[in-house]
């Protein structure tokens, strides 16, 4: 114990020394690359952007109770924290599943945030049933030809690499002709071509494969066993610790109560509407509810006293809190979170309907609610198919 | 009170239909949406549909109108909110042209309205000052002086404010704000000196604006009304806006249906799944609801009947649940090509925001409809 209260005030002070408070802002996207490039370069060099992962693999060798009180230090003063698809799910997928090689390769530019990583699985026909990709990959010597296409792909135009699900079997039951590999996205048989979302963004591109190329030695897991792989990182995808930070796309500048208050308005201490007030207590209450359970979810599961695994309500959960949330924002702020751009709106307004928009997300990516459903219904409570 | 359509309200809507499908497929306000187009609507669809006698329907045949009801108006709003289109029925119609039309000042009707029946005037209604609807809550000042009022103020959400030749301020004369008595109606016009417009872009992609009023006179004579003026437009337009909107929501159910029958997953359609099948149903339920208050608040307010704005705000507050759930649900089950730009489904979604939140939401209206049946 004495230990770790040492290590907090380690984390303490060398949050005091590389995180100035104009970079106190969450997990936001339009942090400055001049502020946010040296405090990344600082986590990186103490193993802190993947503080649990094995030091040899550029992690922080930290046990579980560190890595808790680093990330709550980190938190609590709103510094961004350094998640991507490579730290958050390849990482940990790769951990389990990779070869020495592989980790020492891809693992250790994802704990420098220097390689950018995205996640080819969904096809246009191939959504919910992921499964049934077509997207395929044809040996060739001592590499992989791919051809195909993916979409929905988040982060394709600026990513380094993909990990990607192909088709290697093409007789075999369609679980059973999977594979995956990973390959470089730089390179002339790829092509990027983003998509707007509805909020006016392009996070998400499609993307064509027409011969690109991938080395046999970074397939993970074995040929036409990636099936397997694919569903331990979706579990890391789906896995959440419960607090909102405002869904996709990052922290907004103000809290959800800050926002609701400022636009409603408080008299007598109490908010001036009383059906958002109530309605934001259940909000808070379910957000309470939700980090609880996936904590006692993780303490259940050291203790070897596991029941149900209750891990699995989390991502539905989190994504209909999260929306939630957004929901009251936006009718607490009525017509005035109406504006899409320019005159007439507060800059947190803004950023709040845009917000609103892209959490309708949050229900959909990572396997929408409705599959979450089904799997909870037959693989938690057993229900019959 | 008929909860069906009459033989001649059939024929306008089927007029309306053709019309609209010639000249206004959902890609026109996309268009104008991405040409970030500065009249925000097409002036000559208006004059067209000013010519086929939409703009005057509720006006007297003296002032170019054809003297119908709100009933007709709303078979031609539900047409337009199918397609989306940003023409200014509601914000030059029903708010700016229908105060002019509900006061008493006869001259003022004598030089507005056939202006307004013929297109080529607009009009627009200035009304809510904070994000919240509150239509008694305006702090806005008209102080009475020498036979003339002087405004000041700042309104906000004004309707197609960036383009209306005048605009009919909601000003206080007495009383502090949340009071009944004291307001006024006035018009105003848009270039009077003292006025500064200052057009707001919004998530529909239609347009409304900021209006500041600085010292702005205006002679006695453009006196509309008070508060009962005020109650009276607004229940007409929020009726008409609850038409509008079912049209839209009705569309994005319509489409959302398609692609449950159409899209296909784990070798099936995906509205062979019961999760969403059940949905569509309560979905179904939710907007057939909302189509039968919505009609009978039409019908309501052309009867004159003594519970017509207990009646609009039961349908504006149907109307908005079935289109804040069928928006929802619309996105949800096209999946991430919900989420794109390029299907029309997210217009759908965004439009139907706007409407929820237009003119009070569900709750503004549940307890306005309470407070009117005295509980
Ligand atoms: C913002 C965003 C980012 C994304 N990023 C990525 C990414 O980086 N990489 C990647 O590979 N993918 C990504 N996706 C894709 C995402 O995983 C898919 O959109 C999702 O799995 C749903 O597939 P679909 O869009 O094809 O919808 P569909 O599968 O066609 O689903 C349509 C509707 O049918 C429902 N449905 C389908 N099957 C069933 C069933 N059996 N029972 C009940 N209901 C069902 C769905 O729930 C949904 O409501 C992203 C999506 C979004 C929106």
């Amino acid at each position: 114990m004495a230990d770790l209260e040492a290590f907090k005030e380690e984390v303490r002070a060398f949050i005091a020394e590389h995180c100035p408070q104009e970079l106190r802002v969450g997990n936001r996207m339009d942090i400055p690359g001049e502020l946010l490039g040296p405090w990344v370069k600082a986590l990186a060099d103490r193993g802190w952007i993947t503080p649990d992962w094995p030091t040899e693999y550029g992690g922080g060798g930290l046990d579980r109770k560190a890595t808790a009180a680093l990330r709550a230090e980190l938190k609590a003063v709103r510094a961004p924290i350094i998640s991507s698809f490579g730290t958050s799910m390849l990482g940990p997928t790769l951990l389990e599943y990779g070869t020495e090689e592989q980790k020492k390769k891809h693992l250790i530019p994802i704990s420098k945030h220097s390689i950018r990583w995205c996640q080819g699985f969904s096809e246009p026909g191939s959504g919910s049933d992921l499964a049934s990709l077509q997207c395929r990959a044809e040996r060739d010597g001592d590499e992989f030809v791919i051809t195909g296409q993916k979409i929905w792909t988040t982060g394709a135009d600026r990513a380094d690499w993909i990990f990607c699900l192909v088709r290697t079997d093409f007789d075999a039951p369609k679980h059973e002709g999977i594979s995956f590999v990973l390959f470089p996205m730089n390179q002339p048989g790829v092509e990027v071509a983003p998509l707007q979302l509805i909020d006016g963004t392009a996070h998400f591109s499609q993307v064509f494969f027409d011969g690109a190329r991938g080395s046999v030695d970074d397939l993970v897991g074995p040929a036409n066993g990636g099936w397997t792989v694919a569903k331990k990182l979706l579990q890391h995808e789906r896995s959440t610790d419960g607090s909102s930070d405002g869904g996709i796309g990052g922290s907004a500048k103000e809290t959800i109560v800050d926002f609701v208050k400022r636009e409603v308005g408080m008299e007598d201490g109490v908010l001036a509407d009383p059906t958002i007030r109530e309605r934001l207590a259940a909000q808070e209450i379910d957000k309470r509810c939700l980090g609880l359970t996936m904590r006692r979810a993780a303490e259940e599961a050291r203790a070897g006293q596991i029941n149900r695994d209750i891990s699995s309500i989390g991502k539905f959960r989190w994504a209909n809190m999260v929306k939630n949330e957004q929901d009251i924002a936006m009718d607490a702020a009525g017509t005035q979170g109406l504006g899409w751009e320019g005159a007439g709106f507060e800059a947190n307004q803004l950023e709040r309907t845009r917000k609103w928009l892209i959490t309708r997300a949050d229900s959909i990516w990572g396997g929408t609610n409705e599959i979450q459903l089904n799997v909870i219904a037959k693989r938690v409570l057993g229900l019959p198919e | 009170m008929a909860l069906t359509l009459s033989e001649d309200q059939l024929l306008l809507r089927e007029t309306a239909q053709t019309f609209l499908a010639d000249n206004s497929p959902v890609k026109r306000m996309r268009d104008l949406r991405d040409e970030n187009d500065a009249t925000g609507f097409t002036r000559a669809l208006w004059k067209e549909m000013a010519d086929l006698g939409w703009v005057g329907i509720l006006l007297s045949e003296e002032h170019g109108g054809s003297e119908m009801g709100l009933a007709e108006l709303g078979v031609v709003l539900l047409e337009c909110g199918r397609v989306l289109a940003p023409e200014p029925l509601l914000s030059s119609v029903l708010l700016g042209g229908n105060a002019v039309r509900l006061s008493g000042n006869e001259a003022l009707q004598k030089d507005v309205l056939p202006a307004l029946a013929t297109g080529d005037r607009l009009l627009a209604m200035a009304l809510e000052e904070s994000g919240r609807f509150a239509p008694y809550a305006t702090l806005t000042t008209a102080k009475e002086s020498g036979g003339s009022y002087t405004i000041d103020g700042t309104k906000r959400y004004v309707l197609d404010g960036h383009v209306a030749d005048q605009i009919v301020v909601v000003a206080r004369t007495s009383g502090s704000a949340g009071d009944r008595d004291g307001l006024a109606l006035l018009l105003v016009d848009a270039n009077a000196a003292g006025v500064s417009i200052e057009r707001t872009s919004m998530i529909d992609g239609r347009n409304a604006a900021h209006v500041k009023l600085e010292g702005v006179e205006v002679g006695a004579d453009r006196l509309l009304g008070n508060a009962d003026l005020l109650d009276s437009v607004l229940d007409q337009a929020t009726a008409a806006l609850a038409a509008e909107m079912l049209g839209t929501t009705e569309e994005a159910f319509e489409r959302t249906l398609a692609y449950l029958k159409d899209r296909e997953q784990f070798g099936v359609k995906i509205g062979t799944f019961q999760a969403l099948k059940h949905r569509a149903g309560e979905m179904f339920a939710e907007l057939e609801f909302a189509r039968s208050i919505m009609l009978d608040a039409l019908s309501a307010v052309d009867e004159g009947r003594d519970d017509a704005p207990q009646a609009v705000s039961a349908a504006k507050a149907q109307c908005s649940k079935a289109a804040r759930l069928i928006g929802a649900e619309a996105i949800q089950m096209h999946g991430g090509t919900g989420m794109t730009d390029e299907e029309d489904i997210g217009l759908f979604f965004k439009r139907l925001k706007a409407a929820e939140v237009s003119l009070g939401d569900a709750t503004y209206h549940q307890r306005r409809f309470a407070s009117l049946q005295g509980y």
